[in-house]
């Protein structure tokens, strides 16, 4: 009937009106979760673009073998070993130190500690994922580092040793928080065969509930990693600028965010091979971090999906 | 006789038994709570010692004072008016984008490789190292579009960190919500727009907020990609007002001005040699502290009351 009357009823054409506008609101919605896309493939491009220029005067075998980095130097060298090796070592300490207290912080929440006690605690966990990392830059520097000095006197001011023990600290709230919702999502009946079976509490947590949640601790461990590798403040403040390449945790070092931020603290000449450089060193840390972090998500689902 | 004593030794063996499992189960509790006490005493005292450190620099002088070459009058200036700039800029970007973004992925799209593909996406963004953003920034907005080492720049880049932060509260809070709160709305009529602006935002509110305090609290104490971008270490004058007595009585000049923020005057501070400088560090210190923690308490202790408060 509307068809063959030019004039439409005005409720309808409210109706028309309406679904025009509900059409565009979605899709001014989508744009914005388009967004997400864009900054991924924005960060891909520039990181390729910017450093392009650079790999046509850095053979990649250079890049990727030559133990030596020496960008200020007369005679230039790009190799992004040292690098690597100071960024590993920093997190190896790191991971040292946040695994076991990590690990032991969550079972203690999950199988141990009474409602209250895990209520009062958490948020406080929480706080500390909040902390800016300048300021355990400043702990690492002016307090670690100083007080590690004292018990061995060799130790230089700038070392990786300090820093590595400080990122430890600021990873295990997050380590804990992450091992013991995994832990906590281990359903109750598994505990309750366990116990029914006499188990003890310590029994059922490091027999039954841990096996259960591997994949979630395993996370856990792997996105801390992650975080790791791209820590900045506190390698650039307490571990040196200088390209060391050691696995040597008493010595100074400087990791691929310290480097880069060493850059951008100097005068950046855009288009130069000191400008195309930080993008290289971005390359290999995006990487690191973006595999490292697609693992852990893969792990964690796993988990997830078998309950 | 013989029975019952090797009955009584079996049954003094279990007991035996019982008692050493659980004597572990008492020793590895203690242990969990050593290590959780240690752990916080020791942050305790690294908080309180630039609290102290800091305490006798944190006067008026010290926020109405620009940095200087001598530290006794060194202040923080331009570093809290720039923090507080950027993170205007930072707010009126991340906020509007990551809600709709959030409702988007929720509320409207159709399960499939299109919300998928986002998804994944939002999920590494929140994993990229911070550094990453602001080399992306650094191409992109300071020499691409040209947008210079600006206040606009600094508040755009950590829009992007503070994204994924939004979408995925929001995400959560929207998904807490029971679908018959959306079924009532429809049946009286309402379109898709309607329920969700009127009746899904309104529960979700309480969640988002508290993404978006976070968030903040995060941009507040990013360093790598302020600096990355070529914030200056070294300020001491102040962006154009962004508030003018002749009409229309503000201005955007500000946007493009130089700046440096609090996290990096910290940093500076920290790098000089001299000891005096150390102490403005602590003070700078313990104002980003005391600022960010405030901020994120205020978000958990809203997320805690959010979940005993509402019972649909």
């Amino acid at each position: 009937m509307a068809k063959n009357n030019p004039k439409i009823s005005p409720a309808l054409a409210k109706n028309i009106r309406r679904n025009f506008v509900e059409r565009l609101i979605e899709i001014a919605l989508m744009l914005s979760g388009i967004v997400a896309i864009l900054i991924t493939f924005g960060i891909v491009f520039i990181l390729v673009t910017e450093s392009f220029p650079f790999f046509e005067a850095v053979s990649l075998k250079e890049f990727l073998t030559s133990t030596v980095w020496t960008p200020n130097f007369e005679r230039k060298n790009y190799g992004i070993l040292p690098l690597v090796s100071g960024t590993l070592t920093i997190t190896g300490i790191a991971l040292l130190v946040a695994v076991p207290l990590g690990t032991i912080t969550a079972v203690y929440l999950s199988e141990f500690a009474s409602h209250k006690i895990r209520e009062t605690i958490k948020p406080v966990l929480e706080l500390l994922v909040g902390v800016p990392t300048v300021v355990f830059g400043y702990f690492a520097l002016l307090l670690v580092t100083p007080l590690l000095q004292k018990i061995y006197p060799d130790l230089p001011t700038f070392n990786m040793l300090g820093p590595g023990i400080v990122m430890g600290i600021m990873i295990v709230p997050y380590i804990a928080s992450v091992a013991e919702d995994a832990m906590r999502a281990v359903p109750m009946a598994m505990r309750e065969g366990a116990y029914a079976m006499g188990a003890t509490r310590f029994q059922t947590a490091v027999s039954v509930v841990m096996p259960a949640a591997t994949s979630g601790i395993v996370a856990a461990y792997i996105l801390a990693v992650s975080r790791g590798i791209g820590e900045t403040m506190i390698v650039a403040i307490a571990a040196g600028q200088q390209p060391n390449f050691t696995f040597n945790p008493v010595e100074s070092a400087a990791t691929i965010t310290a480097y880069i931020v060493s850059v951008a603290l100097g005068d950046l000449e855009h288009g130069g091979i000191g400008y195309q450089s930080i993008f290289a060193a971005g390359i290999v840390l995006f990487i690191m971090t973006l595999s490292l972090n697609i693992l852990g998500q893969w792990t964690r689902k796993k988990f997830t999906e078998r309950y | 006789m013989s029975k019952v004593t090797g009955h009584e030794d079996n049954l003094n063996a279990i007991r035996a038994l019982i008692k050493k499992h659980k004597k572990n189960d008492r020793i590895f509790s203690y242990i969990g709570l050593f290590i959780i006490g240690s752990l916080a005493i020791a942050l305790l005292i690294l908080f309180l010692d630039l609290v102290i450190d800091g305490y006798p620099k944190i006067n008026l002088e010290f926020f109405s004072n620009f940095p200087s070459r001598k530290p006794e009058g060194a202040g923080i200036l331009s570093a809290w008016v720039g923090s507080a700039l950027v993170l205007i800029v930072t707010f009126f970007v991340a906020v509007p984008m990551g809600v709709a973004s959030g409702i988007y992925l929720e509320e409207y799209a159709k399960k499939g490789w299109f919300a998928d593909l986002i998804e994944i996406n939002v999920a590494n963004l929140a994993g990229v190292p911070s550094i990453i953003y602001g080399l992306l920034a650094l191409g992109l907005f300071v020499y691409e579009f040209g947008l210079g080492q600006s206040i606009l720049t600094a508040g755009l880049t950590l829009s992007l960190l503070m994204l994924p932060i939004v979408i995925v509260s929001t995400r959560e809070a929207i998904r807490a919500i029971p679908v018959h709160i959306r079924e009532a709305a429809y049946a009286v009529g309402a379109t898709k727009w309607q329920v969700t602006l009127h009746h899904v935002l309104q529960y979700a509110m309480g969640g988002v907020l508290t993404g978006i305090i976070i968030g903040m609290a995060r941009a507040i104490g990013e360093t790598a990609p302020v600096i990355t971008i070529g914030a200056l270490t070294f300020i001491a004058f102040l962006p154009p007002s962004p508030v003018t007595d002749v009409a229309p009585f503000f201005n955007f000049a500000w946007l493009e001005a130089g700046f440096t923020v609090l996290p990096i005057q910290m940093f500076n501070w920290i790098s000089r040699p001299e000891h005096a400088f150390h102490i403005n560090a602590a003070a700078t210190g313990a104002v980003i502290i005391i600022l960010t923690l405030l901020m994120n308490g205020i978000a958990i202790k809203l997320r805690y009351s959010i979940r005993k408060k509402i019972k649909w």
